[in-house]
C-alpha cells in the first residue's frame, strides 16, 4: 500500500494538492475568471469529494461494498437542516450555526451507521452488498412519511401523517414536508466551508487509516481469518469504519443541502449511491487522492458535455465505460505503459510498482 | 376473499420479479458479476417486441422471437466489448463497467424511441379467468408468466446439471483456471451464459410490459433492481431460489402494501429482506459457504 | 496504472478548467437552438433560457415545454418585431443539476427565464432567479415553494393549491361523487401538494373520503392493492392527483378487477389519450380539469397542434402549450413594457416585475390570463370529459 509505505510524505502531498487547488480556484473566483457554471458546482464538488473519501473508507479501507451510502448523506442533510433551521434564532451568527449543523447532521448519520453496522457487517460480499442497498431505500421511505415542524414549544415530529397533525401554534414552521421534502432553505454552504470539510475529512480518514486501528481494518480487508487469530476484535475494526465513513457522509450531506434552497428525499437514492460508488472505483479502490479527483472530474465532465445536447448522457457513458477499460485492460494498460515509456523520462516512474493493486 | 386476491397480485408481480431474476442469477452463478445492465436489456427486448407486433404487425410469437434475437446478440456484444476484456480486473470494475453500460442503454434509448412512453400491447391478450361469481379475477398473462417461470427454472436446472455446456458453465463457475486445463473453452462458455441470459430478459422483458403495459426507457431499471433483491434473497446462483425469492418478494410487497400501509410498502419489503439476510446470510436457497484457511 | 489514469484525468480538469473559464464569452455564440430564420445579429434578441427534464424519467415534460417554447419563438421570430434566442439546458428533473444548469445559462448570457419545468428544480433555480434578479415565468413548475417570497418568479400553470381545492369544489358543485377514494404518488411534489388541499377543501365542502392510498416511484406498477382498498370502501369516484402514466395504469387495471368507478384527474392526466397504442376506451368518462386541449378547434390550438405534429411527430400536451405560451406572454410584456435586448436582465427584471401584474393574456392554456403580484396566474381551469376518445367540455 501506497499509504502505508511512504505514509507522510504521501499525506503531505495530498493535503498540499487540496489546498493548491483551493488556493487557485479562490484566486480565479477573486479575479473573476470562473465561470458561473464552474461557481455553482464548487460546493457539491467539495461535498462529493467529502462522499467519495468517507466512502472509499468502507469500500476500500474495509474491503466491504456499500451500495446504500447516500441513505446517510440523506440522514446527514435532513438533521442539519432541521437544526440550521431551528438554530436560527439561537445562534445567529452563521457559520457557527453551519458548524453546529453540520456536526449534528455527522453525529445523526454516525449514529445511523452504528445502528445499521451492527447487524449487517455480519454479512460478506454482495450480501452486505443489497443488505446497505435496502437500508439506503429505507431510510428515503421512510424520510418520505416524515413530517417535522418547529414552533416555540420546540421540535414537533410527525410519522406517516401531514403536516397540517403537526399542530404548530402561531409562527411555527413546517421543516420537512414528507415527500415535498425541505424547501426555502437559505443557502449558507460556501466553498470555504466546503474546502475545510474536506481538510477535516482528510484529516480524520488518513489519520484513521495510518494509525493502529487503520492496520487492524486493512488487516480484516487483507485475510479476515489471519487477522481474526492474531486477536484483531473483527466487529469493532468494521463499525469503526463503518461508523466513521457514515458520519463523514453526513456532514457532506448537510453541506449539500445547504447550497440548494431545497432538497427531497428521493434524491438521495439508489443512483447517488451508485454515482458515489464511480468515484471510489475510478479513483482507485483505498486511493484517498484517487477518490478527490475521480469525484471533481466525474462532477464537472457532465456539464462539460452540455455542448452535446441530446447525446450528452450517452457520451458520458462511454467515456465512463472506456475509462474502466483504460484503467483495468490488459492489452490497453500495455499500450499505455510502452506510450508512457516513450514519453516520459524514466526517472518520473520509479518506485510506483507497490501501488499497482491497491 | 381479499387473502386470495392479494395473494393472486402478489404471485402475478413475483412471477415478473422471478423471470428476470432468473436472468440475473444465471449470469452471477458463472461469470461472478452482477450485471446492473440487465434491467436495460429487458427494456430493450420490450422495445423491440413492441415494435414488431404494433408498427410492422407481425404475429405476437415473431416478436418475442425477434426481441430474444436482438437482446442476444446486444448481450453477447455487450459482454464481448464491455465485459471480457475485464476479465482478470476487480470485480468492482465490472460492477461500474456495468452501470455504464445501463447508462449507455437507457440513453440511447432516449435518442432512438424519444421518452413518451407507449402502451404495450399484451402478446397474450388481456382476457380474464373469473372465480366465485366474478368476486375473484385471475388474468391470463399471470397464469402464462408463473408458467413460462417454472418451464425456464426446470429448463436451466435441466441445462446446467446435465449438458455438457452446462457442465462446462459450472465448471467455469468453481474455477476459471483449472477449467481451461480441462480444455473447456472459458470465453465461449461465458459468452453463451450471456447469450442465455439476455434471451431470457427478452422473455422477461416481454411479459413484464404484458402485464404492466407501460414502456419507457427507464422501464426495466426498478424492476431490475427489484429483481436483483429477489435474486439475492432466494440466494444468488441459485435457480429455484431466484425463482421462489421473486415470488416470494411479490408476495410481501402486495402484502405490505394491503396489510400494513401502502406509504411504507418498500421499506417493508426491504426490511423483510434484510431480516432474511441476517438469519440465513446467503439467502433461502444459497449454499453457505465455509471460508478455508 | 493509477498513475496513467492520473495523468489523464488532471489532463481533462485542465481541459475543464480553461473551458470553464472561457465559458462566458464562447458560449455567446452557441448551439442557438431557435434563432429563427432571420439572419439577425444576436445583440437583437432576448436570451430566453429555461431548464427541465430533456433525458431521464421525466424527460417527456422538459422535452414538450421545450418544443412548445421553441414553436413560439419561431413564429415570433418569424413575424419580425421582438426577436428571442431560445435555449433549453437538461437539469434531469434534480435540484442540484437545475441550478448547474441554470448557471450554464447564466454563462450563455440569459436575460430572461422560463424557470424549470417541473417542481422541485423549480424551486431551486427560482431562488438562484431571486437573487440574481433574472426574471422567471415557468411553464409547468406548479408548487407553492416555486414562487412562495419571491418577487420575479411567475408561474403559466396553476398552483398545486389551486388544482386540489378547485376539484374538490367542482366534485361537490356538479355533485360527480359522494365516496371518494384518493391515490396519489408519495414521494412526488406535486401529487403530494394537490392531495394536501384536496384533503382539507374536502373536509371543508364534507365531501367524504373513503380510502386514501399511495404509491411511490420505486411501485408504481402494480394498483390492485390500491384499486380493492378503494373498491372494498365503497368509492364512488377516484380522484387522481398525478401524471397520466400511472393513471393508464390504474384505468387499465381496475378494468381487469371489473371496477368502474369514476375517474378526476388533475393536468398531469392531459396527455392520457396521445400516448402511443394507448386504449383510448379505458378513459372513457375520465374527468379532468385542465387549461389545455388539443382536439379544441380555436384556429390558434389548431395551428399550433399542427405544427408541432409536423416538427416533432407527436401530440402536443399541456406542458408544451404552457411552454408556447410563456413565450407568448413574455413577448406581450415586453412589447408592454418596451423593454430592449440590449438591457441588462436585472433592468428587465424590474420592468417585468412592475407590468406582468397588469397584463392580461390570451393564450392556448386560457383566455384573459391574469397574474397577482405574487407570481400566481389566475385562469380558469376547464373541466373536460373523455367521450369516444375526444375531450369535452364539461361545462
Amino acid at each position: 500500500m501506497k499509504i502505508m509505505g511512504k505514509a507522510s510524505r504521501s499525506k503531505v502531498i495530498t493535503y498540499g494538492f487540496v489546498i493548491a487547488a483551493f488556493v487557485i480556484v479562490q484566486l480565479l473566483k477573486s479575479s473573476g475568471n470562473i465561470s458561473s457554471s464552474l461557481q455553482g458546482q464548487l460546493v457539491p464538488i467539495c461535498a462529493y469529494v467529502v462522499m467519495a473519501i468517507s466512502l472509499n473508507l468502507t469500500v476500500g479501507v474495509l474491503g466491504e461494498l456499500s451500495l446504500g451510502h447516500a441513505g446517510f448523506m440523506s440522514v446527514g442533510a435532513f438533521t442539519g437542516v432541521v437544526a440550521c433551521i431551528s438554530l436560527e434564532s439561537i445562534i445567529p451568527f452563521t457559520i457557527l450555526r453551519m458548524t453546529v449543523s453540520i456536526i449534528i447532521g455527522a453525529f445523526s448519520a454516525g449514529v445511523a451507521g452504528t445502528l445499521i453496522g451492527i447487524p449487517v457487517l455480519r454479512l460478506e460480499g454482495d450480501y452486505l452488498a443489497i443488505v446497505t442497498l435496502a437500508f439506503g431505500e429505507i431510510i428515503k421511505n421512510i424520510t418520505n412519511c416524515l413530517y417535522v415542524g418547529v414552533d416555540k414549544a420546540g421540535l414537533h415530529v410527525n410519522f406517516l401523517t401531514d403536516a397540517t397533525s403537526l399542530n404548530l401554534s402561531e409562527g411555527g414552521r413546517v421543516i420537512i414536508d414528507g415527500p415535498m421534502g425541505i424547501s426555502g432553505i437559505t443557502k449558507l454552504s460556501t466553498f470555504t466551508m466546503g474546502f475545510a470539510l474536506i481538510m477535516v475529512t482528510l484529516f480524520i480518514v488518513l489519520n484513521l487509516i495510518d494509525s493502529r486501528s487503520g492496520r487492524a481494518i486493512m488487516a480484516l480487508r487483507d485475510n479476515r481469518i489471519a487477522a481474526e487469530s492474531v486477536g484483531i476484535h473483527v466487529t469493532k475494526y468494521k463499525l469503526m469504519a463503518f461508523a466513521t465513513s457514515a458520519a463523514l457522509a453526513g456532514a457532506a450531506g448537510t453541506l449539500y443541502a445547504m447550497n440548494y434552497s431545497t432538497i427531497i428525499a428521493s434524491k438521495f437514492g439508489f443512483n447517488t449511491s451508485i454515482l458515489i460508488l464511480v468515484f471510489v472505483v475510478l479513483g482507485g479502490l483505498g486511493n484517498i487522492r484517487g477518490s478527490i479527483i475521480a469525484a471533481t472530474v466525474l462532477t464537472i465532465l457532465p456539464e462539460m458535455l452540455r455542448q452535446f445536447n441530446n447525446y450528452r448522457m450517452v457520451i458520458y457513458a462511454i467515456v465512463l465505460i472506456l475509462i474502466m477499460l483504460a484503467t483495468n485492460d490488459d492489452n490497453l494498460k500495455g499500450f499505455l505503459s510502452n506510450l508512457r515509456n516513450r514519453l516520459l523520462p524514466s526517472n518520473l516512474r520509479k518506485g510506483k510498482k507497490g501501488a499497482e493493486n491497491g | 376473499m381479499t387473502f386470495l386476491s392479494f395473494l393472486i397480485s402478489g404471485l402475478s408481480l413475483g412471477s415478473v420479479y422471478a423471470i428476470i431474476a432468473l436472468g440475473y442469477t444465471m449470469v452471477y452463478g458463472i461469470a461472478k458479476m452482477l450485471n446492473f445492465a440487465h434491467g436495460d436489456v429487458i427494456m430493450v427486448g420490450a422495445y423491440v417486441c413492441f415494435f414488431a407486433t404494433t408498427r410492422w404487425d407481425l404475429p405476437p410469437t415473431v416478436g418475442v422471437l425477434l426481441a430474444m434475437v436482438v437482446c442476444t446478440v446486444l448481450g453477447v456484444l455487450i459482454e464481448r466489448l464491455a465485459y471480457k476484456p475485464l476479465r482478470s480486473a476487480s470485480s468492482l470494475a465490472v460492477i461500474i463497467t456495468a452501470i455504464g453500460v445501463s447508462y449507455f442503454l437507457q440513453n440511447a434509448a432516449q435518442l432512438l424511441w424519444t421518452s413518451n412512453p407507449k402502451v404495450f400491447t399484451s402478446v397474450v391478450g388481456n382476457s380474464l379467468i373469473k372465480l366465485f361469481d366474478g368476486r375473484l379475477t385471475i388474468s391470463v398473462i399471470a397464469i402464462i408468466t408463473i408458467t413460462a417461470c417454472i418451464v425456464i427454472m426446470a429448463a436451466l436446472t435441466w441445462f446446467t446439471g446435465k449438458t455438457k455446456m452446462g457442465k462446462a458453465m459450472r465448471a467455469c463457475s468453481e474455477d476459471k483456471g483449472a477449467a481451461q486445463l480441462m480444455g473447456i473453452d472459458v470465453n465461449f462458455t461465458i459468452s453463451v451464459t450471456f447469450a442465455i441470459g439476455s434471451a431470457l430478459a427478452a422473455i422477461a422483458g416481454v411479459l413484464l410490459c404484458s402485464a404492466y403495459p407501460t414502456l419507457m426507457p427507464t422501464t426495466g431499471a426498478m424492476p431490475g433492481i427489484k429483481a436483483f433483491t429477489a435474486a439475492v434473497f432466494g440466494g444468488i446462483g441459485s435457480i429455484p431460489g431466484a425463482m421462489i425469492g421473486g415470488l416470494l418478494l411479490g408476495i410481501i410487497e402486495i402484502f405490505g402494501k394491503g396489510y400494513i400501509s401502502t406509504q411504507l410498502s418498500d421499506a417493508i419489503v426491504f426490511a423483510v429482506l434484510i431480516i432474511t439476510l441476517l438469519v440465513k446470510p446467503a439467502g433461502l436457497l444459497g449454499k453457505q459457504t465455509t471460508e478455508k484457511v | 496504472m493509477k498513475k496513467i489514469f492520473c495523468v489523464f484525468i488532471s489532463f481533462v480538469l485542465i481541459i475543464g478548467l480553461m473551458s470553464g473559464c472561457g465559458g462566458s464569452d464562447s458560449a455567446s455564440s452557441g448551439d442557438g437552438n431557435a434563432t429563427g430564420k432571420n439572419e439577425e445579429p444576436v445583440a437583437v434578441a432576448f436570451k430566453l433560457g429555461g431548464t427541465g427534464p430533456l433525458t431521464g424519467g421525466a424527460a417527456i415534460y422538459g422535452n414538450a415545454a421545450k418544443n412548445g417554447a421553441q414553436i413560439a419563438v419561431e413564429e415570433i421570430n418569424a413575424q419580425g418585431g421582438i426577436q428571442f434566442e431560445l435555449k433549453y439546458e437538461d437539469d434531469e428533473h434534480d435540484a442540484e443539476k437545475a441550478v448547474n444548469a441554470y448557471n450554464k445559462l447564466k454563462d450563455w448570457g440569459i436575460q430572461i427565464s422560463l424557470g424549470s419545468v417541473t417542481s422541485t428544480p423549480g424551486v431551486a433555480t427560482s431562488a438562484e432567479t431571486f437573487s440574481d434578479r433574472i426574471f422567471a415565468l415557468t411553464p409547468s413548475a406548479s408548487a407553492t415553494a416555486v414562487i412562495e417570497g419571491k418577487d420575479n418568479v411567475y408561474q403559466m400553470c396553476f398552483a398545486d393549491p389551486n388544482q386540489g381545492s378547485a376539484s374538490a369544489q367542482y366534485i361537490v358543485d356538479k355533485k360527480l361523487g359522494t365516496k371518494i377514494a384518493v391515490i396519489y404518488k408519495n414521494d412526488d411534489v406535486y401529487s403530494k401538494g394537490i392531495y394536501n388541499t384536496f384533503a382539507s377543501k374536502a373536509k371543508e365542502l364534507n365531501l367524504e373520503i373513503v380510502s386514501t392510498t399511495t404509491f411511490t416511484e420505486d411501485s408504481q406498477t402494480d394498483f390492485s392493492v390500491q384499486l380493492a382498498n378503494a373498491k372494498s370502501n365503497g368509492a364512488d369516484l377516484i380522484f387522481l392527483p398525478m401524471y397520466y402514466t400511472p393513471a393508464s395504469l390504474i384505468l387499465q387495471q381496475a378494468k381487469s378487477i371489473g371496477y368502474a368507478p369514476k375517474y378526476f384527474g388533475v393536468d398531469g392526466m392531459d396527455g392520457i389519450l396521445t400516448l402511443e397504442n394507448f386504449d383510448t376506451s379505458l378513459a372513457e368518462g375520465v374527468m379532468l380539469l385542465t387549461p389545455f386541449n388539443a382536439d379544441s378547434t380555436d384556429e390558434r390550438t389548431v395551428s399550433f397542434v399542427k405544427k408541432y405534429k409536423e416538427l416533432f411527430n407527436e401530440t402536443p400536451n399541456q406542458f408544451a402549450a404552457d411552454g408556447y405560451d410563456c413565450v407568448y406572454a413574455y413577448k406581450e410584456a415586453l412589447e408592454t413594457a418596451g423593454c430592449t435586448p440590449d438591457m441588462s436582465a436585472a433592468e428587465i427584471c424590474e420592468k417585468m416585475v412592475e407590468i406582468f401584474p397588469d397584463i392580461t393574456f390570451d393564450g392556448l392554456t386560457g383566455e384573459g390570463v391574469t397574474w397577482a403580484a405574487t407570481g400566481e396566474v389566475s385562469k380558469s381551469p376547464k373541466g373536460m370529459v373523455i367521450e369516444n376518445g375526444a375531450y369535452v367540455g364539461m361545462d
